[in-house]
């Protein structure tokens, strides 16, 4: 692995504390272990385990009705667990920023997670989502810097979409081995 | 048993002399209930995203530690957001308290019987989820020290409170979510939160 790849999660973790992010809701995902493990260590900053995506929906709205930033970490799988709270996000324009690391889409070795992950990005667009994808390990970090400028700096609903290319995972033995 | 007490007497009764109580209700007959007591900035009624009214209280609970949340909803909203149950006894945020106004019954679609009618118990729902206080209330007695408990009690406290099932006029808040989000944004934390 290069060293890119492997910095990525730290850095990651430096922007989102940067754009004042003070919450974060997040269901585990392989992907985002480093960086819910630095959320967690962090004492500034509230890591909030999910039983579902979707509460972390409103886990983030009632966070900014309340003046702090939430961020939001999640599997693709669980973007669709999330569709019609993202109408309250809509609707009341609730700035959102979701960090999605990708499955069912390049490589994927568990064919019952293509279909979510196919759909992510058109589900999110449809739902009034601005979609950003990073698709190497160096193109995460300015990404995510400009999504949280975009969602807290405009109020917007954004994803960014962390591809299964820079996550890496490509057997059921390797993802258990993490 | 058959329950007695009256949803809007209920409102009432926990909302007296609010003081700066965030509120939260869910959608449909909990929202009309907050607003029927009065419609303030510091009311946030949903009128959709149903199974997350408590969530958005755990969000702003955390966010607003020195302030007293209260999330107001039914129990089919609930029901739908069960799981919010376990997330908030995780986080055991002292000033959350949930409150569910129990008619047994999905009140805006027909009156159809919810899983309460059929005897599930969200307050030991909620007991086995880590919340610090929980209750389930069937007696206007009991009010005055659960609207108490809101205020000053360390939560997170969970109450079920059962109602008659009644269909009442409706009582509605502003439907437009960005005045709702705007004006209870700018009444807790001032103009200034809108410059940051």
């Amino acid at each position: 692995m290069k060293r890119s790849d492997d910095a990525w999660p730290q850095a990651l973790y430096n922007t989102l504390k940067a754009a004042g992010v003070r919450q974060v809701g997040y269901v585990p995902d392989a992907g985002h272990k480093r960086l819910i493990e630095l959320c967690l260590a962090d004492r500034e900053m509230r890591a909030v385990v999910l039983s579902t995506e979707a509460e972390g929906i409103g886990l983030a709205a009632g966070a900014w009705l309340g003046g702090m930033r939430c961020a939001l970490l999640m599997q693709s799988s669980g973007v669709g667990n999330c569709i019609n709270q993202l109408g309250t996000v809509r609707e009341c324009r609730f700035p959102l920023l979701m960090l999605v690391t990708m499955r069912g889409q390049v490589g994927e070795f568990n064919p019952w997670q293509v279909p979510m992950g196919q759909a992510t990005p058109s589900v999110l667009a449809a739902m009034g989502v601005v979609v950003h994808e990073a698709n190497s390990a160096e193109a995460i970090v300015p990404m995510a810097d400009a999504a949280a400028r975009l969602a807290f700096g405009s109020y917007q609903a954004v994803a960014l979409l962390i591809s299964q290319a820079v996550i890496g995972i490509k057997s059921f033995q390797e993802q258990a081995a993490r | 048993m058959k329950a007695t007490l009256r949803r809007r007497d209920v409102a009432q009764a926990l909302l007296k002399d609010r003081k700066g109580l965030l509120v939260v209700a869910g959608l449909g007959s909990t929202a009309w209930d907050i607003t029927a007591v009065g419609d303030t900035p510091l009311n946030f009624p949903l009128w959709g995203g149903m199974g997350n009214a408590a969530m958005i209280g755990l969000g702003l609970a955390l966010a607003q530690p020195r302030r007293r949340v209260l999330v107001l909803t039914g129990d089919g909203e609930m029901l739908m957001g069960l799981g919010s149950l376990a997330t908030i006894g995780v986080q055991r945020p002292r000033n959350l308290s949930v409150v569910v106004i129990d008619n047994e019954r999905y009140g805006e679609t027909g009156m159809q019987a919810t899983h309460t009618a059929a005897g599930v118990d969200l307050a030991k729902a909620a007991q086995a989820c880590g919340f610090r206080v929980t209750r389930q209330i069937r007696a206007r007695a009991a009010l005055a020290a659960l609207r108490r408990a809101i205020h000053a009690s360390p939560g997170p406290l969970f109450a079920q409170i059962k109602v008659q099932a009644e269909k009442l006029p409706l009582v509605l808040p502003p439907r437009d979510g960005g005045l709702l989000k705007t004006r209870f944004r700018n009444a807790l934390l001032g103009a200034q939160a809108d410059l940051d």
